[in-house]
């Protein structure tokens, strides 16, 4: 079957001479999630820019559905839903005005707006507030709007990046299942995430990018199995016994033990059975450790793994700090 | 949250132009309602010119005399009139300026309508939102001494003049709007742009007193060239050729503002 979105050395240099796209090329497969990994600055947005033909490439090409979005453009649109990062939605309009401006806008009848606003507003639990202007939504409402916004024509293949920053967890879970549902009823979604738990609940096919080029390709779990699936992380009163841990737990996981501070992190394959023996050779050394956890692998893990570097901070860090950190089951012992 | 069964659903099918048409339309309503939600803007719109109104006819009125039997007034209001209207324009630049930096512009983008609607809508909008504007000053105006001698012909024309002149800045605005780095910036940048030309002109002050020099700078310069015609037309003077002049010039000015905005507008990243 020939490709949903296909992408062909995608090149993209900004103004200032950043390169924000090296060559980026991937294939997704039509009614599938496709999620696209990378960390801030990666170049995410810029690619999706592209496939939604808001900004032309420098180099390279891409089709949607078969059409090239520099040459036929006005096809592309009619064929895509878009939810850029920003909440990009009209804060004087209400709820039902934003959704119905969207259906006019797609050159939709109007009797189909309204049902359609209707129908979204109830879908993304918005039917009370359908009425109010969205200054007085909170960012998490505003965020559902958007989305819903990028619903109202059907599209056939759905843009999405990251869909769920700034989501709460019902909302976020609230989301995946609208997802799941239109990929089951036949829409292909490209998504930009920085949760690797939302990739891999969602997504069949992933490619990781950074500083504009694919590291990485695979499954979710291919993935995750070229790190391990759990890591342990142990955090001890000073750096010293940290560096003497790590020695310790050489050999018990995936690759040597990482130094963090005063705390060692590992990537296993077996968690609970490697934590005992983690925690036995421990306690022979005679190490006392303050904290012990075991979490799932964050993205940060997945670029230590495929960079051997931490996910490069950049300047809208601030804004977000809490994107990428990853958010594990800690157990103290 | 549960996704209902997904029939694809088929769009109208229009001309281009038609569709053109209906999308500016779309876009126009959309910049009207965020006047009309957010009153206070229209309100402080008015506040301005109305203490110029205050500080010109009673404070600094008494001490410019005009000759020629007319009042301060006379002469002072045409020239609120146009300074209001060329001011509002920087509003354009203000909104356009938050449509592209909230990222409205790449959903925009991202959809089928016709290319010239956000700019279009835009400027169109904000054309419209000048008619109240204009009769709220022209009531103001009467309510402090003004007394416009000229036709109801001549009065409709030299607002329809002003209406123009403002709808061809709006668009030099726009260039603004789309190539400052954020609204603040935006508002910053055109002020430097506008003062020198509003008040470097008959607006306030008659220009026979000014040195020869800057006399003919204000006669002529677009903004001087409409305050000469328009309080011409509403005063019941002879226009001479400042009529012509301010039509040229908004001609020449929209054309020009225009092929750059639009340029711009392909541009923007
Ligand atoms: N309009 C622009 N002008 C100049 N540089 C830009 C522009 N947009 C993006 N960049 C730069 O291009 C690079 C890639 O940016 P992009 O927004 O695609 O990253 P991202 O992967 O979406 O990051 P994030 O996770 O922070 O959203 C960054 O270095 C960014 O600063
Ligand atoms: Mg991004």
């Amino acid at each position: 079957m020939a490709a949903a979105i296909e992408v062909t050395d995608l090149v993209k240099t900004f103004k200032g001479g950043v390169k924000a796209l090296t060559g980026v090329s991937f294939a997704v497969e039509p009614g599938t999630v496709f999620g696209l990994l990378g960390p801030n600055g990666a170049g995410k947005t810029t690619a999706v820019r592209i496939l939604t033909t808001v900004l032309r490439p420098d180099a390279g090409h891409a089709t949607v559905l078969g059409r090239d979005v520099v040459r036929e453009p006005d096809a592309v649109r009619s064929l895509i839903g878009l939810a850029g990062q920003n909440a990009a939605v009209d804060e004087i309009l209400t709820g039902r005005e934003n959704l119905q401006m969207i259906a006019r806008l797609n050159h939709l009848p109007l009797d189909f707006a309204r049902s359609r606003a209707v129908e979204l507003l109830r879908q993304f639990d918005l039917t009370e507030a359908g009425d109010r202007i969205l200054k007085t939504y909170s960012g998490g409402m505003r965020r559902r709007l958007d989305l819903a916004a990028a619903l109202v024509s059907r599209p056939q293949v759905l843009f999405l990046d990251e869909p769920t920053t700034g989501l709460d967890p019902q909302s976020r879970l609230g989301l995946w299942q609208v997802i799941e549902e239109l990929v089951s009823e036949g829409t292909t979604v490209l998504l930009t995430t920085q949760y690797l738990e939302e990739a891999d609940r969602l997504a069949s096919q992933l490619v990781v990018i950074d500083h504009g080029g694919v590291i990485s390709t695979g499954t979710p779990s291919e993935l995750k199995a070229r790190l391990g699936a759990t890591v342990i992380h142990v955090a001890f009163h000073d750096a010293q016994s940290a560096q003497t841990a790590a020695g310790v737990l050489t050999g018990v996981g995936n690759g040597a033990p990482r130094i963090d501070g005063n705390a060692v992190e590992i990537n296993v394959e077996q968690g609970p059975k490697t934590a005992m023996e983690a925690l036995r050779l421990l306690d022979q050394s005679g190490l006392e450790a303050t904290e012990f956890a075991l979490r799932e692998p964050s993205l940060d893990d997945v670029f230590l793994a495929l960079t051997g570097r931490k996910a490069e901070a950049s300047a809208d860090d601030d804004a977000t700090p809490t994107k990428r950190r990853g958010r594990g089951k800690k157990e103290k012992s | 949250m549960t996704a209902p069964a997904v029939p694809t659903i088929a769009p109208l099918s229009r001309s281009k132009l038609a569709w053109a048409v209906s999308d500016g339309v779309a876009m126009t309503k959309r910049t009207l309602i965020a006047y009309t939600r957010i009153p206070e803007a229209l309100f402080f719109t008015l506040v301005q010119p109305l203490m110029f109104v205050l500080l010109f006819r009673y404070v600094f009125g008494g001490a410019i005399h005009p000759g020629g039997g007319l009042q301060y007034v006379d002469i002072l209001i045409p020239g609120i009139f146009v300074q209001t209207l060329v001011f509002g324009a920087v509003g354009t630049a203000i909104g356009l300026s938050e449509d592209l930096h909230k990222g409205v512009i790449d959903r925009f983008r991202a959809l089928p309508m016709a290319r010239s609607a956000v700019l279009a809508g835009r400027t169109t909008g904000d054309l419209v939102k000048n008619v109240p504007v204009a009769i709220v000053i022209f009531l103001m105006g009467l309510l402090v001494g003004f007394r416009p001698h000229g036709s109801i012909v001549n009065i409709v024309l030299a607002t329809l003049l002003l209406l123009f002149f403002s709808y061809a800045i709006s668009w030099g605005f726009a260039i603004i709007g789309l190539t400052a780095p954020n609204s603040e910036t935006a508002q910053l940048m055109s002020f430097p742009l506008l003062f020198p030309l509003t008040f470097a002109s008959g607006a306030f002050a008659p220009t026979e007193t000014m040195p020869s020099w800057l006399r003919g700078f204000a006669d002529h310069q677009p903004v001087g060239a409409l305050v000469h015609s328009t309080r011409s037309l509403m005063l019941g003077q002879p226009v001479g050729s400042y009529v012509w002049e301010s039509l040229a010039w908004s001609v020449a000015l929209l054309a020009i503002f225009s092929t750059i905005a639009v340029r711009s507008y392909r541009k923007i990243a």
